[in-house]
């Protein structure tokens, strides 16, 4: 074991698949001789040379169709967009290439890509760097989309990732990237992609969150004990698409009430499809409705006020106040 | 080899062996080919230009689906195809279907892809060739990454692609291009500028002189050349190719050719934004006819062997469709199977929703 920060945990992913298996190709804007401006990939190029960890020109559709050409003879790319924002710019590389690739012949091809891109809110960042599209990307059939929480899980879920033999993207929260350090084995493991996690127990309500979120619904959970001694369970999703429904409902069999907190706007995302499976799965259970804690339906917004857009402690709190009281 | 993309820069006149005529301009370029060779480039064409008579009559008779026509661009697609090897991997657009049958692809395949049944994307194991793009410019950043594959693997294959006039306008195929330059791939970017996208000429297209010059930009060689002329197109395919397998890197040829047709057969009217005295004059220079012309004087080709091929092209042309007609049909849980290696839950509950109802 080796205490790790999200960004090493990350790294260390990448080293362990280069070293594993020669199929595996690193690339991007800023990835080699520089390590990625986020240092994600630092020290690659000098240990596994530059065929396999190399820089692309600057423009993200040529990465990405890069990446199913690589794919299609037979290598494993692991390729960076440098900010989700830009991912705009590869969409049709994605959705309508890789993501279609097995179905549209049939299965004689696939896209092994791996799509690792930081993003999330709360540093500062310039315009379209911290937007959270995941909702846009989950509503595309083919693809698949991680979102970890802590640097255990981004190693483990990141080397599934880059095993898997359909395209994962892989979103990276920048605010996690180095905010605290957890014990990650040194050597090659898994975390299993469409499996959530239970992060803390409880028998009252129901929390389901993803990403940065996950730590501030842990801390409005610890609120909730502490002013009226009610116990939030606590879901890591980690994957968002496809969504573990079952531990879903196995939570709310128990607690009877739930709500989903994303740090993305609020309509038609990530949340409003769990909510919807919920209708599905678990209503007969529920005892008040499935509210959303999340941003408000705007454009990301500007740096100087993007902490009081995201979600915070007290608006998950009061959104688990409100189930609770329903 | 000669130094083709040396000899031809952009600024000269475009690259011709035959005249449309049949007359040789160029003996030294002429591709060393034997009889059999030639006879065999002349039995493609003729077999296509029936096959695409036919499949426009298939269309009108409801009984094929989505397609686009060939007629006219035969040389600069059976040229190039022929001047490839096996192993070297197609990326079509979704008019080549020619080469992608040249390639490997079973003709009832290309007829199942026309009528959109999965099937005519599952490419045999040993096809080189992508399934038809739709997106124009897709496989142009596609192929940068084959081609960069083929280096990366060592293997002395080339990554071919073909895109239309107007599909040099997309950023793709700048980036497609200078992706492969940039990393110096196997690959050959084949421009079918048959002067249309749909209904918009050229001249609106850009306002670049001509398309080859694009090449420019991306630091890679080009070259314009006789769309209408199979050896022409041959030699320039055999050269680009033979350059990205000795590590000399990517090349672009521009062709310069002529549909007959309409755009597809979903009610394009041409007439509606060419002229016949356009047409006429392209059809003046088709490459069957000038082709036919050289082999007749060399002795090479009369009308037996002409009509025997309309009948192998009738006949193989009948025999793949009632192959396509007995093909099975698809399902909705056969296709939900085809999103991933390991379906998710959520995929399986709907793919047993959906069997459920087609056993009954």
């Amino acid at each position: 074991m080796a205490q790790m920060t999200m960004i090493q945990a990350i790294l260390d992913a990448m080293r362990t698949e280069l070293e594993r298996d020669p199929k595996v190709l690193v690339f991007g804007e800023d990835v080699g001789q520089n390590g990625g401006v986020f240092r994600a990939t630092d020290g690659l190029q000098k240990q596994f040379g530059e065929d396999r960890v190399f820089d692309t020109p600057l423009a993200e559709s040529g990465i990405m169709g890069l990446a199913v050409g690589l794919g299609l003879q037979g290598f494993r790319p692991v390729a960076e967009i440098q900010f989700a924002g830009f991912i705009f710019e590869a969409m049709d590389e994605i959705v309508s290439q890789a993501a279609r690739m097995r179905y549209r012949s049939g299965g004689r091809y696939h896209a092994p890509i791996v799509i690792r891109s930081p993003f999330g809110g709360g540093v500062k960042t310039p315009e379209l760097h911290a937007d959270s599209l995941e909702g846009m990307l989950i509503q595309n059939p083919g693809l698949k989309v991680v979102i970890p929480s802590n640097p255990y899980d981004a190693k483990g879920l990141l080397i599934s990732a880059i095993r898997d033999n359909d395209p994962v993207i892989f979103l990276e929260h920048m605010k996690l990237y180095r905010s605290f350090r957890d014990d990650v084995p040194e050597e090659a493991f898994t975390v299993p992609i469409g499996k959530a996690r239970i992060v803390r127990e409880g028998s009252d309500i129901t929390v389901i969150s993803y990403g940065a979120m996950v730590h501030t619904a842990l801390k409005a959970a610890e609120e909730l004990d502490k002013s009226r001694g009610l116990q939030a369970e606590v879901i890591d999703l980690r994957t968002i698409s496809p969504i573990d429904i079952d531990t879903i409902v196995q939570s709310i069999e128990k607690t009877n009430r739930a709500i989903v907190v994303q740090e993305a706007q609020k309509s038609a995302g990530t949340a409003a499809e769990i909510i919807a499976q919920i209708n599905e799965k678990a209503i007969l259970h529920l005892e008040a409705p499935v509210l959303r804690v999340a941003s408000p339906d705007t454009v990301y917004p500007f740096a100087a006020i993007e902490d009081q857009w995201l979600p915070d402690v007290k608006r998950v709190l009061e959104g688990m106040n409100n189930v609770i009281d329903f | 080899m000669s130094q083709l993309f040396e000899t031809y820069s952009i600024t000269s006149k475009p690259f011709q062996i035959l005249d449309a005529d049949g007359n040789v301009t160029d003996t030294d370029m002429m591709p060393d080919l034997t009889d059999e060779q030639l006879q065999e480039l002349m039995r493609r064409m003729v077999f296509t230009r029936v096959w695409d008579q036919r499949a426009i009559s298939l269309n009108r008779q409801g009984r094929l689906g989505f397609y686009a026509p060939v007629a006219g661009q035969e040389a600069s697609m059976i040229g190039s195809e022929f001047a490839l090897d096996r192993e070297d991997f197609i990326l079509p657009s979704y008019r080549d279907i020619p080469q992608m049958v040249w390639h490997g692809l079973p003709l009832y395949q290309a007829f199942l892809y026309s009528r959109g049944h999965q099937h005519g994307g599952q490419i045999p194991e040993d096809v080189h060739v992508l399934m038809p793009q739709i997106i124009i410019g897709a496989q142009i950043v596609q192929t940068a990454g084959v081609a960069l594959g083929f280096k990366k693997n060592g293997k002395k294959h080339v990554a071919v692609t073909y895109i239309g006039d107007g599909g040099t306008s997309q950023g793709d195929f700048y980036e497609g291009l200078n992706f492969a330059g940039a990393y110096q791939a196997p690959a050959v970017f084949i421009i079918q500028n048959n002067r249309y996208a749909i209904s918009v000429p050229l001249e609106k297209q850009t306002a670049a002189e001509t398309l080859a010059q694009k090449s420019i930009a991306a630091g890679i060689p080009g070259i314009q050349v006789d769309g209408m002329d199979v050896l022409a197109m041959y030699r320039a395919t055999r050269e680009a190719a033979e350059r990205g397998r000795s590590g000399e890197g990517p090349a672009l040829i521009e062709a310069l050719t002529y549909r007959y047709g309409p755009h597809t057969m979903a009610g394009d009217d041409p007439t509606r934004y060419r002229t016949d005295d356009e047409l006429n004059d392209w059809e003046k220079k088709d490459p069957l006819i000038r082709f036919r012309k050289f082999l007749k004087k060399k002795d090479l080709w009369d009308d037996q062997q002409e009509n025997s091929v309309i009948e192998e092209a009738k006949t193989a042309v009948a025999d793949a469709i009632k192959k396509a007609d007995e093909t099975a049909p698809m399902t909705i849980s056969g296709l939900i199977d085809s999103m991933f290696e390991d379906l998710p839950s959520h995929l399986e509950e709907q793919k047993a929703e959906f069997a459920a109802k087609e056993e009954n």
